[in-house]
């Protein structure tokens, strides 16, 4: 086998074995829409400990322990709010990648609003003076262009 | 604008960026607030490690104490655990949560380091962990006498923290207790 080949197929075997890695144990549901529900509150949920990941991605005996927990409250018929809600009450807001809207969090979400409003703005003004420039030009500049033209013109 | 003021700008802009960028590198990404300030010690309904005795949030309040979660798998806890005694024998009550740990290590650990707890409650499934918002170990809770936590350290706590952040603390809570 070429080297090459022998790459390509390392690579291949490596990429086949990322979701070895991933969480393992598996919980049943009574309904399918609760799993369905698991999985989006669990990708909603940050774990505390791992602060980059959500529940569903870590393995932090934490994020184990919030996992259960999730399970538990979804087959004894919790709504989602009432989760995030138990889940808020104890990590506060920072649990949820998508934290409620108050005053602690308004910079957060209006944030990118306001940049790009800014930035908007920003880009008017610009090309609005970009169009003012030409027209600047006064009656003396505009003689001026026309003999240089002019004369740009018998040079060649 | 001014066009002098337009060269300015990026120069403006720059510092505003730097100053963000500057208080960013003293701030402790791994910090989090705890959502339970202020707010009362949860319930539960657990046992004592040592005997086996039932124990409820009734029996550990009614005096301002330290609430130690713990862990004989927890490397860090062994670390503080020579501070936590010296404060326990200073006076300062402590209350240990033993967190998801296995009853038989954690008596040993006891028996071999010393035992620095009034009391310590087993919370072998982490239940009560997370009622507490507990994501690791160590964590310490201080607890006023009306059963109200008021602050939460997360970490070792040494000699340092106890000087800097948590006796200031404690001695507030302690000072409102004496009040009438």
């Amino acid at each position: 086998m070429n080297p090459l080949r022998t790459t390509v197929l390392g690579l291949w075997m490596l990429l086949l074995a990322l979701p070895a890695a991933a969480v393992i144990e598996s919980y049943e549901f009574s309904e399918p829409e609760l799993e369905v529900r698991y999985r989006a509150l669990s990708q909603e949920l940050r774990c505390p400990k791992c602060q980059n990941q959500n529940i569903a991605d870590s393995n932090a005996p934490i994020s184990q322990d919030l996992r259960r927990l999730l399970h538990q409250q979804l087959e004894a018929g919790s709504s989602d709010r009432e989760i995030l809600e138990f889940m808020v009450a104890r990590y506060g807001e920072f649990v949820r990648y998508r934290p409620a809207f108050n005053a602690a969090t308004a910079v957060l979400w209006l944030a990118p609003v306001l940049l790009l409003l800014g930035g908007a703005v920003g880009l008017l003004l610009l090309l609005r003076g970009r169009k003012q420039s030409p027209a600047a030009l006064d009656s003396d500049d505009q003689a001026r262009l026309t003999a240089l033209l002019q004369t740009a013109e018998k040079d060649a | 604008m001014a066009p002098r003021l337009k060269l300015f700008l990026p120069l403006i802009l720059f510092l505003v960026l730097a100053a963000f960028l500057f208080r960013g590198l003293s701030l402790d990404p791994m910090a989090l607030p705890s959502a339970l300030i202020d707010r009362p010690l949860p319930d539960f309904q657990l046992t004592e490690l040592a005997d086996d005795r039932p124990l409820t949030r009734a029996d550990v309040i009614g005096e301002a104490a330290l609430f130690n979660v713990w862990a004989t798998w927890c490397i860090s806890c062994r670390v503080e655990h020579p501070y936590l005694q010296q404060l326990a024998d200073s006076g300062v009550p402590i209350y240990g949560i033993n967190y998801k740990d296995e009853d038989a290590a954690a008596r040993r650990w006891l028996r071999d380091l010393g035992d620095p707890y009034r009391a310590n409650i087993v919370d072998r499934d982490g239940t009560l962990g997370v009622d507490l918002g507990v994501y690791g170990a160590p964590e310490t809770y201080l607890v006023d006498a009306e059963g109200v936590i008021r602050y939460r350290h997360v970490g070792v706590i040494d000699e340092r923290v106890w000087r800097d952040t948590l006796e200031p603390l404690w001695r507030e809570i302690l000072a409102l207790e004496t009040l009438p």
